[in-house]
């Protein structure tokens, strides 16, 4: 394996992502060792029931909501969608990064990306999960959901697919199921360590069952690799198109502020921006709290504000080309609209936005922040709450002032809106918890060829 | 049968021994083995089928008779064996689910509207104009349309109450006869009976007879919004008291001094007809009438204006006396020295009336005093107007009085304590009569008090006896007409919770306990209508809702031109300095409290405001400045050492340094509904003062609470939404409102749509339209929308179908006021339909934009999508699916809507399809104008028109082709169907003040 790897690679110096002391074994111990050995710690305990708190609240907030229907939220007329579709889009877009460094990162063979790309897909599948579950609580009549599918049925009537919601089913569906294939691929070598390695019975069990009998033999590997690449193949159109069609939600609408051509590359790019901030957020603390900061290395962060620093301009450029086109337009109603997100009541969000997504960011010019954990920490939050704000805008703002005077109004999250909002953090954090615990949150056998791999480099530093 | 054992020996034995054929179907029969026995018990259970004993012939006929009866039921579970009865002779006329129409009217306002109600299976559930009524001509206002709702209102009163306990109707006629036994020996010196204004001939018939039994008793009559004022004036200029009825048709220009008669006048409906029938009308632009508008609040009739000037309501008298003088009419030279200078509008205004005299017409409204009501006579009588746009005819009130003088003799008489017996008939006078009278004290003083009344309400809790009486919907009676014309009301529907009516209470009081409100009326009318055609004209009335011929005679009195100081009481010299004002005036929407308890009516919008569910104190936008108030921010109001605690709102062009209040608020009893919200206006009128008085002190309280406002935003932003222009702009081009047009109708990704059939349209013309708000209650009424509640309305989450979009145009103290009705536009390229992901809103073969509630999962993406916003989602469980009565009221066409799906304006699909129905079963295609949207019916002044727009002879048709026609955001390509014609008014070009401008 790592021979074949070797062969690709060119001989210019790799940067160090991995500390040079480790050997195959000890990374194998090192990782697997939280999983198997490590003591259930406070800050665990503390944390996993935090989130589950969150959880609970989700489920009360759920529960009333099929009670009593979407009334309890803050919507109204003329807006229609509040806090669910921006939470959507927003879960959405976290969950792009992990595709992202899985997928098209793999393809592009930057290495870098092994140590955190496991959990980065975890993040995905976990953020997905929660954005999934907004489109269907949103939903007026949420047990007629299945309307949106394409199923036979005795009326023949089928989904209306002209509608962008319609694509949305699709292509989120779609990328739930390619990530979490993709993710649980990824994971069977690991599985078969830990099922190797794990002391009692429930864990051999569990570990075994997940394994799928993986041997190791050159057979499992060779169809391994294929399938990985596959998928990963599979999944790159997906980053494109999910946040694209998420983008066409608006986009096909006639709505001023929802209907623009640049919204498909702009959520895109939104979404990437969100996904590596979150990744970003999660990452400092855990190699800090499991001391990963062999694996997880300064190099990784600075590489991970790079491409915050990167898609935050391609956003700030959107954010430009929305004024841009409203005032070339020359379009009374886009231009009214532009002006009312500046001035209008909403303005503070508005600006608070551009100073979360455009300015703070640029902070990322600087090595010295990227290289600084606390301040990518802190930049990272900031990025998360921008792009909350970016969908409270996008969603708000164009519904609320629209064509008729007569019916503008105003929309504020009502209490029921923060506990599902603050609800899916809790799911989504109780997942996060449950996976470090229980499952490798790096991928021990990537990490085994990266260090054979930076071995030999260092071999070859020492003599050049 | 699963193991027969056949012994057959046995039964070839068996088979030779039978004399005669035997018929054998299978070979258990003939064994009769045990599974074939059992086989037949459950076949037939009841043992019908006894093969065993031969049969008899009644045993025969009977099994016949089940088997017929069985045959018929087939596909039912089990026969029901308890006994039901075959809808075998119909009721008479109904036809199950073809709805039938009878002819009544709403007594309202001293006077009643004649109506047409639609009746399901014998339920009442809408309301229509009675067009053969002279007040109504089709048309049907707002609280018409909703007084459906109140008949079936759960919170009226069910049961006879004394003293807080129920008690059985004969007790109380037991008591009743004990009281009347009482008052014959002193002649009914002791008895008191309380009205309201009485129009209904037969019950003053009764009333008369009774005093006639009972010389000493004393009738009182007192409304709190009533014409009292409107006939005092009358009298002061007639001599005697007139009723006063205008004809618009007739009228070039007009002057209006604070007179709403667009909106709150008894026979507005019909003034509102006349009046936009001389709005602009495109065939021939020249006859559009001219409206000057004096106005002491921002009103519809202002809204309609060419001109309107606002004024404090004091400040009315003054005009009206300059106007007058500019008419060669005496005035005692200390009124006339009194009189600031005139402005020069009304020099203006005078000029244009003296051109033309005998086609102009001034009126004022019932809020100003007496004398200004004679001045108005004596310019009217001067331009040579009565007789032409001004009719004199004896006053449809039975019992025309000062009612306030009345109402202060019977709190004389309580005081004294020689009131032994008090008789209120449905009116509530703890509640509305005025403060400085101290009713609820002095009501206590009542040896026995009897209240019959709709509702427990506040007169009710204090009263001995309170009795529920019967809605108009369910009783007999009769009323006049503003012109006198005679107006029958009859029952739709038995009394739902029992109740009587006031003819039955005023038969009781004279000693016939019995008698029904039918007997009475005949036998009243018997007296009218001798002659052997009695049952012929009493069909008739009842059938037409009115009699015929019936209208008063005119009287021909001459006006006076002459005053002295004597006849100016209520005058109020002109010190402009002076503080604030405050003017009464009975709210919109619940009138003076009646309709308090009427949900449809308190989350109507109130026009101009587009307030529900409670009322405010209007003022100023310059006297907010000054007392730095704001919207919303709660005040206390006090005059006379009297205080309420009121919400601001600021209102534009409402006169500065004058607070205008609304009654009917602040309920305390009355229904669920109606008690607790708002504030009471009457604590602090004074029967002196009722509609404006002096001296009021405002102060801040800190507090401030949320507005249920409908509309938010006042301006049009600059956008082309109400187009208006002046006559003279129109003459020259008549397609000014088509300039700003740039829609491109045939840009779109998909082919074209060919309608080959019907392609329904609709047409509004906003020179019409005054914003009554009657299309509202009336979509409420035939599309079982639900009522939603303040806290929603506060959500902004209203669900009516059709609103009433109000815009303000040019200065803040003395804006033009622009109406617009926006629902379903029923776009060709309807943005909602592409992206609902499941197909529940479609497109219909005839151009309807059709909701499928049963598909609709509620992602309200067709509503965000809307560019007019008319789609109207349930966010929760709107409609009441608990209480029975409610259930009753609800159109049966129509689909009450659940929890989380979308809805709006269908064209009323259902009526197009009842029509469509009968055009089909007649073999022939749907003539124009045979379908009616229910907003249409119920349009005072016509304002909306339906039709087919392939049709090329039909109205809508014709109305589209017009220059003036333009539809809304259609540069958004989503060709309306729905159109409206552009607004033009018509300036005095000599007078640039007051004239709404148009940008």
């Amino acid at each position: 394996m790592a021979e074949t790897r070797k062969n690709d690679r060119s001989p210019v110096q790799k940067p160090r992502l991995i500390t040079p002391e480790h050997t195959v074994s000890s990374v194998t111990d090192k990782i697997s060792s939280i999983v198997l050995k490590r003591k259930v710690g406070k800050g665990w305990i503390f944390g996993l029931l935090l989130s589950f708190a969150g959880l609970g609240m989700l489920t009360m907030a759920v529960a009333y909501l099929l009670f009593r229907g979407v009334g309890i939220w803050g919507l109204n007329q003329p807006v229609g969608w509040g806090f669910a579709i921006i939470n959507f889009v927003w879960w959405i877009g976290i969950g792009h990064a992990g595709t992202l460094i899985s997928a098209v990162l793999l393809l592009l063979r930057q290495e870098w990306r092994t140590s955190i790309n496991r959990f980065a897909e975890a993040m995905t599948l976990f953020a997905v999960s929660c954005a999934g579950l907004f489109p269907l609580l949103h939903l007026g009549r949420p047990n007629k959901f299945y309307y949106l599918f394409p199923y036979p049925n005795t009326l023949g009537v089928w989904p209306q697919f002209r509608s962008p919601l319609v694509w949305d089913v699709f292509a989120v569906s779609t990328y739930a199921i390619v990530s979490l294939l993709f993710w649980y691929i990824g994971l069977i070598p690991d599985m078969a360590t830990l099922r190797d390695r794990a002391k009692n019975r429930i864990g051999q069990f569990f570990y075994g069952i997940l394994a799928m009998g993986w041997r190791g033999s050159a057979r499992h590997w060779f169809r391994y690799e294929t399938a990985y690449l596959l998928l990963a193949g599979l999944a790159t159109p997906l980053v494109i198109s999910v946040h694209s069609i998420v983008g066409l939600d608006f986009a096909a609408s006639i709505i001023p502020g929802w209907h623009a051509t640049i919204f498909p590359p702009y959520f895109v790019a939104g979404a990437i921006f969100a996904g590596f901030a979150m990744v970003l957020t999660l990452s400092i603390p855990l190699r800090k709290f499991y001391g990963l900061e062999d694996f997880i290395t300064i190099k990784h962060l600075d590489n991970m504000a790079k491409i915050v620093l990167a898609t935050g301009l391609l956003v700030a450029y959107g954010y430009m080309m929305e004024c841009f086109s409203a005032w070339y337009s020359g379009n009374p109603y886009e231009q009214f609209m532009m002006a009312n997100r500046m001035k209008g009541p909403y303005a503070p969000f508005y600006w608070a936005l551009i100073l979360c997504n455009a300015i703070i960011p640029q902070l990322f010019w600087m090595k010295r922040c990227r290289t600084n954990p606390a301040i990518l920490f802190a930049v990272s939050i900031v990025v998360g709450i921008g792009m909350w704000l970016e969908r409270f805008i996008i969603v708000v703002t164009s519904l609320h002032r629209d064509f008729l005077p007569s019916s503008w109004g105003m929309y504020w999250g009502s209490p029921w809106d923060w506990m599902t909002f603050i609800g899916t953090l809790g799911l989504f954090f109780s997942l996060l918890f449950l996976f470090i615990r229980f499952l490798p949150m790096i991928s021990i056998f990537e990490m085994q060829v990266l260090v054979e791999d930076s071995r030999e480099d260092g071999h070859k530093n020492e003599h050049p | 049968m699963s193991d027969p054992v056949f012994n057959f020996e046995n039964l070839r034995k068996k088979l030779a021994s039978l004399k005669g054929p035997k018929f054998w179907r299978s070979l258990d029969e003939l064994a009769e083995t045990e599974p074939f026995k059992q086989f037949l018990a459950t076949e037939y259970p009841y043992g019908t089928a006894d093969f065993d004993t031969p049969m008899e012939r009644r045993e025969f006929l009977k099994l016949m008779g089940a088997s017929l009866l069985m045959t018929g039921l087939a596909g039912c579970k089990l026969p029901s064996f308890e006994k039901i009865v075959p809808y075998g002779k119909m009721p008479e006329q109904i036809i199950p689910g073809k709805p039938l129409y009878f002819a009544t009217a709403m007594p309202f306002h001293g006077s009643a509207l004649g109506l047409l109600v639609e009746s399901h299976m014998g339920r009442p559930t809408k309301v229509e104009g009675n067009a053969k009524h002279p007040d109504s001509l089709g048309a049907a206002h707002a609280f018409a349309q909703a007084s459906v709702l109140g008949l079936y209102d759960p919170d009226r009163s069910k049961v006879v109450m004394n003293a807080g306990r129920i008690r059985t109707w004969e007790t109380f006629r037991a008591f009743m006869a004990a009281e009347i036994e009482k008052q014959e020996a002193s002649q009914g010196a002791g008895l008191r009976l309380l009205t309201g204004t009485v129009s209904s001939p037969t019950l003053a018939w009764q009333i008369q007879l009774l005093l006639a039994k009972y010389p000493k008793a004393k009738w009182h009559s007192y409304d709190p919004v009533s014409q009292s004022r409107t006939r005092e004036g009358s009298k002061l200029a007639f001599g005697e008291i007139t009723d006063v009825i205008y004809d618009f048709n007739k009228a070039d220009v007009i002057v209006s001094l604070d007179a709403d008669f667009l909106f709150s006048m008894p026979t507005s409906v019909r003034y509102a007809r006349d009046f936009a029938a001389r709005r602009l009308q495109p065939e021939s632009p020249k006859t559009m009438n001219r409206l000057y508008a004096v106005e002491s609040a921002p009103t519809l009739t202002g809204a309609s204006a060419d001109h309107r000037f606002a004024v404090r309501p004091s400040e009315v008298g003054p005009l009206t006396a300059q106007l007058a003088l500019k008419f060669g009419i005496t005035l005692p030279s200390e009124i006339r020295a009194a009189l600031p200078a005139a402005p020069e509008w009304l020099n203006a205004a005078a000029e244009d009336l003296k051109m033309h005299a005998g086609q102009s017409l001034v009126l004022t409204g019932e809020e100003q005093p007496p004398f200004v009501h004679a001045l108005v006579h004596a310019i009217n009588e001067k331009l040579g107007n009565r007789g032409k746009t001004v009719q004199t005819i004896a006053a449809s009130d039975a019992y025309p009085l000062d009612q306030t003088e009345s109402l202060r003799e019977l709190a004389r008489d309580l005081d004294q304590g020689s009131v032994d017996l008090l008789v209120v008939l449905g009116v509530n006078p703890v509640y509305e009569a005025p403060a400085d009278l101290e009713m609820e004290k002095k009501l206590d003083r009542a040896g026995s008090l009897v209240h019959l009344g709709l509702y427990e309400d506040e007169t009710a809790s204090i009263a001995h006896w309170h009795i529920p009486e019967t809605h108009y919907l369910e009783m007999f009676s009769d009323s006049r007409a503003a012109d006198g014309t005679l107006t029958m009301i009859q029952p739709l529907i038995e009394p739902l919770y029992g109740g009587i009516s006031a003819h039955e209470m005023v038969a009781l009081l004279s000693g016939h306990p019995g008698k029904k409100g039918y007997d009475l009326l005949r036998e009243y009318w018997k007296t009218q209508w001798s002659g052997l055609d009695f049952e012929i004209r009493w069909r008739r009335a009842l059938h037409d809702g009115v009699a015929e011929g019936s209208k008063a005679a005119e009287k021909t009195r001459e006006a006076r031109s002459a005053f002295t100081a004597a006849d100016f009481s209520g005058w109020v010299p002109a010190a402009r300095s002076e503080g604030l004002e405050l003017r009464f005036q009975p709210d919109p929407s619940v009138w003076d409290g009646r309709f308090a308890n009427n949900a449809w009516l308190q989350e109507l919008p109130k026009p101009l405001t587009t307030l529900t569910w409670e009322n405010v104190a209007m003022l100023a936008p310059a006297t907010a400045e000054k007392l730095g108030l704001t919207t919303g921010e709660i005040v206390q109001l006090e005059i006379n050492h009297r205080s309420v605690e009121a919400p601001v709102l600021i209102q534009p062009g409402h006169p500065e340094k004058s607070v205008t209040v609304s009654l009917g608020y602040g309920r305390t009893r009355g229904g669920k509904i109606a008690a607790g919200i708002g504030y009471n206006a009457y604590l602090l009128r004074t029967a002196a003062e009722p509609y404006f008085s002096k001296g009021l002190s405002l102060s801040k309280t800190g507090r401030a609470t949320p507005l249920a406002l409908t509309q938010h935003h006042n301006s049009m932003e600059g956008r082309n939404l109400v187009r208006a222009a002046p006559l003279t702009e129109y003459l020259h081009h008549p397609d000014f409102a088509r300039e700003h047009s740039h829609g491109n109708e045939d840009l779109s990704m998909y082919p074209k749509v060919e309608y080959k059939d019907y392609a329904w349209g609709m047409s509004v013309n906003l020179n019409a339209c005054i914003g009554c708000n009657a299309c509202i209650a009336a979509c409420q009424s035939e599309n079982n929308v639900p009522v939603v509640g303040k806290k929603e309305v506060l959500m902004g989450r209203e669900m009516h179908w059709i609103r009433i979009d109000r815009y303000y145009e040019g200065s803040l103290d003395n804006p033009a006021i622009l109406h617009q009705p926006v629902m379903c536009m029923h776009c060709e390229n309807a943005p909602c339909e592409p992206v609902c992901p499941v197909g529940a809103t479609v497109h219909s073969s005839e151009g309807l934009n059709e909701m499928v509630y049963n598909r609709c999962v509620g992602t309200r993406y067709c509503a965000n999508n809307c560019p007019y916003k008319v789609r109207r989602f349930n966010f929760l469980e709107y409609n009441d699916k608990h209480i029975e009565t409610l259930k009753m009221q609800r159109n049966p066409n129509v689909t009450v809507r659940a929890r989380g799906v979308m809805e709006k304006c269908t064209f009323c699909v259902q009526r197009i399809n009842e029509k469509r129905i009968e055009s089909e079963k007649e073999n022939r295609s749907l003539r124009d104008g045979e379908i009616v949207t229910a907003c249409q019916a119920s349009c005072p002044t016509q304002a909306l028109t339906f039709g087919d727009i392939n049709d090329k002879t039909s109205k809508v048709t014709a109305e589209k082709a017009l220059p003036l026609s333009y539809g809304l955001l259609t540069e958004l390509n989503t060709r309306p169907r729905l159109t409206y014609l552009a607004r033009v008014t018509n300036p005095n070009p000599a007078l640039t003040t007051g004239a709404p401008s148009h940008g």
